[in-house]
């Protein structure tokens, strides 16, 4: 099963590494990872989308515990929570959907960001369904480059992670 | 007061109480050991390779309970000291290593001497850290010892660049105590668990317990034979927590797993209730999962979170440091009324009278395990016993009878050969009125053998017992059992004169080759007080660990000495030697 794990760490050189030295050396599968500071500059938030059994899950939630630098750890799907990830995608205006992509932006109610002879460029955000939705959308070989920021998330309410 | 890095890195040193530093020098670590010349606290054991420093800091830290600690520039001589700082990680052995690195603005320049210390020890230690200035050097060694020794505990490393030792700042207070958000290891168990375990084991009927590793290193074995005298129930200890108690009682059946008993793999087998204790069921105590404990529920107890239910999947998980937990347990138990396991002990004694571990002589060779029931004999069960990894090491837990924790030191995470000469070192500096024996073979020993000459510049007077047979024995066996005795690189050709070698390092050297010099030999040498005597003893070759699980096989299924020689032949799925 996907899983989004939420993980608070101390805003330190080296701390990213050892998240991700972590995955690899036990084998856990990583899907995304983003990482960013927070509103407290002393502290990262990582959100981790990866997938596995149960039994999986649980260790790879204690291991990232047993990160000296790791303040908290959170499984952000067992509990009602927001996710959304950035698309930036580069669409030629040349293929047949050409007419399409305005319709399309408004459709997905997306933006088209930046325009040049022959690409939109165009930010689109929201679920992973929703964007992969979008990009099939296309004709494949109107797509020219895709950049996405892998899922970030957070809990919804007064609940802190 | 004005102090530069080194001074001020050792003058933390001091304040952790730190009286042996195990280390080599080299460009990046001078200025430290200039200031560790101009002090006398803390003595300097001079090794001859850094790996012995990593072991010889292991040994001192399992033997006395205090973190070890290490010293070696950057680049090769940290490089040389990772396989020292995996053996201690893998066995959870508190220690503090501290390393030099190339000046700050010269590091990711591929500079002389240069390696990412960090990037290298990050899978292999507790926590390491990289100082990037001056100030931080006395949190960053107080947070170092915390980590170390608290917890589960392990290695940290301390990469420190040359430039830093040298700056000077005004000194301030060394930290009395640390907090950190991101680190709580005292856990206290929940009450509701230990109810709930207590209930369990109230009503089993065929329980028993297994110690491991985290009854020595959580200091619980005063707690654990109270626990386990009060109860009644059998218990079994792991490699690592032989001594934890005492073997030669007569509740305890001995070591369990691949090379146990057949008695403490039985009892484990045919469990309703198997308490781990300190223990994580590694695939050497396990054997295949699928087989293992087919009828027990688990009651788990253990400081580290992820140990629990990584291989087994516990009924009563229980987190907390061992000696609390057993307290705990003691208190919640002591006005119980017990299930009465009459039943479940007389078909322990009937696996017992089996007697997995005799042996037949044959006459004009020594039996190895005859050296290690002789040893004991001689030490009166009392020496500190330090292995490096193989036959010996086996014979060395089957045979000799631990009665105290910190009495038997080995790699069993690693299973690194080459631990145990350093580590005798260490123990005799931690427990200079002790007998230290470092039982070896023939190929561990060449792999530290260069530290006979550091154990003469300190003193450290051990008994080297060889069990010299020729072979890279373990090996040999496996390939005698699973690759139809094809002995590929597993004969010891062009061995050393082991007697002159001992003699050129200083030491006494004594071979013995026949079973009635075996004893004298033993007496002399322990008599021995201030020398280290090297004892070549020539064993035979084509003896085997008995019994033994072969791999892919459950508790139930092992090979018993003079009973299955051999092994059939599609039992090759296991892991490597
Ligand atoms: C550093 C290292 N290399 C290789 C091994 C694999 N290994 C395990 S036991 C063994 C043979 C040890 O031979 P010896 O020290 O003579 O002991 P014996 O088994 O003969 O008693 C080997 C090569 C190891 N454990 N450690
Ligand atoms: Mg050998």
């Amino acid at each position: 099963m996907r899983h989004i794990i939420s993980v608070i760490l101390e805003n330190e050189a080296g701390a990213l590494s050892r998240v991700a030295g972590l995955f690899t050396q036990r084998g856990f599968n990583i899907e995304s990872l983003t990482v960013a500071i927070t509103n407290d500059p002393s502290l990262s938030r990582m959100t981790i989308v990866s997938s596995g059994s149960d039994r999986v899950l649980e260790q790879i939630v204690k291991q990232l515990n047993k990160l000296i630098e790791v303040v908290k750890v959170s499984d952000l799907t067992s509990q009602d929570h927001v996710e959304r990830e950035l698309l930036l995608a580069k669409i030629s205006s040349n293929s047949k959907e050409g007419v399409n992509i305005k319709e399309l932006v408004e459709i997905f109610g997306c933006k088209v960001v930046d325009v040049t002879d022959k690409v939109y460029t165009i930010e689109v955000s929201g679920k992973t369904k929703k964007i992969n939705a979008f990009l099939d959308a296309f004709d494949p070989a109107s797509i020219i480059e895709v950049s996405r920021t892998g899922v970030t998330g957070i809990s919804r309410g007064k609940k802190l992670i | 007061m004005k102090l530069n890095g080194a001074e001020i890195l050792i003058d933390c040193l001091q304040k952790e109480e730190v009286e042996h530093v195990f280390g080599y020098p080299g460009g990046a670590v001078l200025h430290i050991y200039d200031a560790l010349e101009a002090q006398d606290k803390i003595t300097h054991i001079l090794v001859r390779h850094e790996q012995g420093a990593a072991h010889g800091a292991d040994g001192y830290a399992r033997t006395n309970g205090k973190p070890g600690v290490v010293l070696v520039t950057s680049g090769p001589g940290i490089t040389n000291a990772v396989t020292g700082i995996a053996t201690a990680h893998m066995d959870s052995i508190p220690m503090v290593i501290i390393s030099g690195q190339v000046p700050s603005p010269l590091i990711g320049m591929d500079a002389f001497q240069e390696v990412d210390a960090t990037g290298i020890t990050r899978s292999c230690v507790k926590h390491n850290f990289l100082i990037r200035d001056i100030s931080e050097i006395a949190m960053t060694v107080k947070k170092a010892f915390h980590i170390a020794t608290t917890g589960r505990p392990g290695p940290v490393v301390i990469d420190i660049p040359k430039d830093i030792t040298i700056a000077k700042m005004e000194v301030e207070e060394y930290p009395a105590t640390i907090e950190m958000r991101s680190y709580k290891p005292t856990i206290k168990a929940s009450d509701r668990q230990i109810k709930k375990a207590a209930e369990m084991l109230a009503n089993s009927k065929r329980p028993i317990l297994y110690a491991g590793g985290g009854c020595i290193i959580g200091n619980a074995s005063n707690e654990l034979r109270e626990f386990t005298r009060m109860v009644g129930f059998p218990i079994t200890q792991t490699l690592m927590g032989l001594g934890t108690y005492p073997m030669t009682d007569k509740q305890s059946l001995g070591m369990l797993g691949m090379h146990g008993t057949y008695e403490a793999n039985m009892a484990m087998h045919g469990s309703d209730c198997v308490v781990a204790i300190g223990s994580r069921f590694d695939d050497r105590i396990t054997g295949n999962l699928e087989k293992f404990c087919p009828t027990a529920k688990f009651i788990h107890i253990d400081i580290d979170p992820s140990q629990i239910s990584k291989n087994v999947v516990a009924d009563i998980p229980i987190v907390g440091q061992t000696k609390q937990v057993l307290q705990a347990l003691i208190d919640q138990m002591k006005d119980k009324k017990l299930e009465d396991i009459s039943n479940w002990w007389s078909q322990i004694e009937e696996w017992r009278k089996v007697d997995s571990l005799a042996y037949k002589k044959s006459p004009g060779v020594i039996k190895p395990q005859t050296v290690i029931e002789m040893l004991y004999e001689v030490t009166k069960g009392k020496a500190i016993v330090t292995s490096d990894v193989g036959q010996h090491q086996m014979w060395a837990a089957q045979y000799y009878l631990f009665d105290e924790p910190r009495q038997w030191i080995n790699s069993g995470g690693l299973g690194t050969m080459g631990f145990g000469l350093p580590a005798a070192m260490g123990a005799k500096l931690a427990m200079p009125d002790r007998d230290v024996a470092c039982v070896t073979g023939d190929g561990s020993i060449q792999m530290m053998l260069q530290e006979l000459s550091t154990m003469l510049q300190y003193s450290t007077p051990v008994k080297v017992i060889n069990l010299n047979n020729g072979y890279l024995g373990m090996v040999r066996q496996w390939q005698e059992f699973f690759y139809e005795k094809r002995y590929a690189m597993s004969y010891m050709d062009a061995l050393p004169d082991f007697v002159k070698l001992a003699e050129s390092y200083g030491h006494i050297g004594i071979r013995v080759e026949k079973e009635e010099d075996l004893k004298p030999a033993l007496i002399e040498a322990f008599n021995q007080k201030d020398r280290t005597v090297f004892l070549d003893i020539i064993t035979d070759p084509s003896e085997n660990v008995f019994p033994m699980i072969p791999a892919g096989g459950g508790h139930s299924d092992m090979l018993l000495a003079g009973r299955d020689e051999m092994v059939s032949k599609d039992e090759t799925d296991f892991n490597a030697v």
